[in-house]
């Protein structure tokens, strides 16, 4: 069966080998596709020699570079650390406050701790600190929950809210309605005097009110101003950390807090994130919008 | 037939080989390949709109993402392998399948029975978390017994071939087969929880750990690429390209060659799906070595498919399904070269983690298995069903460009998303911060991700096509139409 023929088209001669009709041409290697092939071989030799290549019992060739990835990302690391020593040292060595005073220090801080917020926080609080609505607060208004200094800020950066740091910011809101303290009347009254709060009207000589000094004022203050130290947020304006959405009425956003409260919480940053990223990062969370 | 073929089958105008059990195999591929483009295309949309992953744990992302690259990998690609592989070589063999209608059926519906019980499982959550190999151990042992029946068939087909050589198609299927199985085995080794007090059957966990559980993973996630999507179709493309074309395969030596010389290399490519990591420096450098040598002997294929055609390039203008196989060829060869290019450690840096990764796979997967699968199963559904061509040639032109379209769309989107992700990752300003915060890179990839599903969209309604005109054709229909190429001067 092996008839070796000529190719008319090509004038390659066949191999004379046929399958299903398919025959092969003898046509010879393509000389560039062996040149390149053996360039890439050599290249490859040239490669093991200056690269750590061949692996032995309990080591491996070093090659004629000495190249090492882990030494050289060490390296890349301490530059890129060397690049920002200037005012890094600076932002150490300055207060918190004063960081303001110098336009330089302030530009670097604001810079360090846009990406870091980026990186870190916006996973919760949203790019720009804007917040979600029933889940994250805003940082980019003047309403604080734990208060809105930059001293302030630092602290809740570092040690966060309700986690197993012992320094994070800790309150508890009580549960009303469960059983005792208020029936649920009482509760409606109270819900209807908050109401009237955030709506800077407040019903003043209304049963509410006389439950809400009676039961609330210790931490939310008289007024409904909260008091920062112990986590209370102010009442008395209509921002409603907790209202997921528009149909949700403020009313039975109040009743739910009061009832089954929640409790946001947030990690501590100060063993992942280092003294100056955390000090760029209040500097940064200060600046967007209300800080004071 | 061939004079040959006709001497082998004693039977009169009966093909004397099993071609039902092909058939189905056929018919199964087209229908797994529709589903896994558009679940692909699903979970591109939701990479650019994120709510349409509904927020039902079954819907998301994680969940069928193993199901598009499965399907498309093992049930569209998987099918048309096992399908053509016994098509191929009964005929190049002069032999009817060994274990008869028996053996073969049993593959087939076992095959089927997996990838069903696959696709369950992933929707259900369980996963081994392995990138193509995402089938738990239990579902591993199956498709172990499937594959050592595929193996029994084709080998004992090889075996009682009536022709004295084997065909070059049959050392890539053969290669293909029996390096899948060693893969699987070697990188599915794992030990069921339960076996150690934990309280599931269906789950297991590899018997490796940290950096040598990354390195089996990618000896097996680069050779799938390597023998299954590589090897198993340049099987497809040494039958039906010269078949199409007529023409003789252009060089006999070269494909002695490029084949020892692409198992060879490639097998040893697999590290640099792992720079930059915990994988120790001198692997690294072999994996990116081994992938650059692995540049020729990728290209032997593409010359071997082209140059076929020397002779035969007036077909290209008037037959749309040498079109879909020699593009098939063009694009393997473009991948084939960005792949080592890639592998160097300079531009994987920048390339690693992004899109750019992505796009390079999908030019492989649709451009090059896609549409060599295409354009075989134009050729081979009329041969099958007994017709003399496809119902309309026309038809295959208009799946042509709009699939091409859809892939040209698909990779560019990824090259640009990609380059610009990787640069976005690595710019630091003048004082020393990262430019960008990764959800910045995120919302700069959007446009692209919307043009990327759009692309994968056409591929899908190209693919529909396809579906109207070989059903048309299983039919026995012929569509009344001016040859193409003569059809520009018949019309004026």
């Amino acid at each position: 069966m092996a008839h070796i023929e000529k190719d008319s088209v090509s004038g390659q001669m066949t191999t004379g080998h046929e399958w299903d009709g398919i025959k092969e041409l003898n046509t010879p290697l393509p000389k560039w596709w062996v040149w390149v092939f053996w360039a890439t071989v050599i290249w490859s030799i040239g490669y093991w020699v200056v690269m750590p290549t061949w692996p032995t019992i309990s080591d491996y060739s070093r090659g004629m570079l000495n190249y090492s990835s882990r030494a050289n990302l060490g390296d890349d690391l301490k530059a890129q650390q060397a690049s920002r020593a200037k005012f890094t040292a600076m932002l150490a060595a300055t207060p918190l406050e004063e960081v303001s005073k110098n336009k330089d220090l302030l530009n670097f801080a604001l810079t360090g701790g846009k990406i870091a917020f980026g990186e870190n926080c916006s996973a919760c609080h949203a790019a720009g600190g804007v917040g979600v609505a029933g889940a994250y607060p805003t940082l980019a208004d003047d309403e604080w929950i734990w208060g809105g200094t930059l001293a302030d800020i630092q602290q809740t950066i570092s040690h966060g809210v309700r986690n197993e740091d012992p320094d994070s910011r800790q309150s508890e809101m009580p549960v009303f309605g469960t059983g005792d303290p208020l029936d649920k009347a009482q509760l409606d009254q109270l819900a209807d005097y908050v109401v009237s709060l955030a709506a800077k009207a407040p019903a003043a000589g209304s049963p509410g009110e006389a439950i809400f000094v009676e039961r609330c004022s210790a931490c939310h203050a008289e007024d409904g101003s909260g008091t920062a130290a112990l986590g209370a947020p102010a009442l008395n304006n209509n921002l409603w950390l907790w209202k997921a959405n528009a149909k949700q009425s403020n009313k039975d956003v109040v009743l739910a807090q009061v009832t089954a409260p929640k409790h946001g919480s947030m990690p501590t940053w100060a063993g992942r994130l280092d003294a100056a990223t955390i000090k760029m990062l209040a500097i940064y969370v200060h600046s967007l919008g209300g800080g004071k | 037939m061939t004079a040959a073929t006709a001497a082998f089958g004693a039977k009169g105008d009966a093909s004397p080989y099993l071609d039902d059990v092909v058939k189905k195999f056929v018919l199964a591929s087209i229908f797994w390949g529709v589903i896994g483009f558009i679940a692909g295309d699903y979970i591109a949309w939701q990479l650019a709109f994120p709510a349409l992953n509904l927020d039902l744990e079954w819907t998301t992302f994680g969940r069928l993402r193993p199901i598009h690259t499965n399907a498309v990998i093992f049930a569209f690609g998987g099918n048309a392998l096992i399908g053509t592989s016994f098509y191929v070589v009964q005929r190049t063999c002069r032999a009817d399948l060994f274990g008869g209608r028996g053996l073969s059926n049993f593959v087939f519906w076992g095959f089927q029975a997996l990838i069903v019980m696959a696709a369950t499982s992933y929707l259900l959550g369980g996963s081994q978390g392995r990138e193509y190999a995402e089938l738990e151990w239990w579902l591993d042992l199956i498709l172990t017994v499937i594959w050592v029946a595929y193996l029994i068939v084709f080998a004992g087909t090889l075996m009682k071939r009536k022709e004295p050589h084997i065909y070059v198609a049959n050392w890539f299927y053969m290669s293909f087969i029996l390096t899948i199985a060693m893969l699987h085995l070697g990188n599915n080794l794992a030990l069921p929880v339960a076996l150690f007090g934990g309280e599931s059957w269906w789950k297991s966990y590899s018997l490796f750990g940290g950096v040598q559980d990354a390195m089996t993973q990618w000896w097996y996630g680069h050779n799938a690429v390597g023998f299954f999507l590589t090897a198993g179709f340049l099987a497809m493309m040494y039958y039906f390209v010269p078949k199409r074309a007529e023409r003789p395969v252009y060089s006999y030596r070269l494909s002695i060659v490029h084949f020892w010389a692409l198992i060879f290399l490639y097998i040893w490519a697999g590290p640099h799906h792992l720079h930059y990591t915990a994988l120790p420096d001198w692997a690294q450098t072999l994996g990116m070595t081994f992938s650059i040598m692995l540049w020729m002997p990728s290209w032997g294929g593409m010359i071997n498919g082209l140059m076929t055609l020397s002779g035969a390039w007036d077909k290209l203008r008037t037959d749309p399904v040498m079109r879909f196989l020699v593009t098939s060829v063009a694009f393997y060869g473009m991948s084939t070269f960005e792949g080592p290019m890639m592998s160097i450690k300079a531009v994987n840096s920048l390339s690693h983690y992004t899109d750019w990764t992505v796009g390079h796979v999908h030019s492989g997967a649709l451009g090059w298995v896609a549409f060599v699968t295409f354009g075989s199963l134009y050729y081979l559904v009329p041969k099958l069903w007994g017709r003399k061509e496809v119902y309309s040639l026309k038809l295959v032109g208009t799946h042509f460009w709009v699939a091409t379209i859809g892939v040209v769309l698909y990779i560019t989107a990824m090259w640009i998303s990609g380059i610009m992700q990787g640069l976005m990752w690595r710019a630091y300003d003048s004082m020393g911060f990262l430019q960008y915060s990764f959800i910045e890179t995120v919302e700069a990839m959007h446009p692209y991700y919307v043009i990327r599903a759009v692309g994968g969209l056409l591929f899908i309604l190209g693919s529909l096509v396809m579906v109207y005109n070989l059903y048309r054709t299983i039919k026995g229909d012929i569509r009344e139409e001016v040859a193409m190429g003569s059809a520009q001067t018949a019309r004026g």
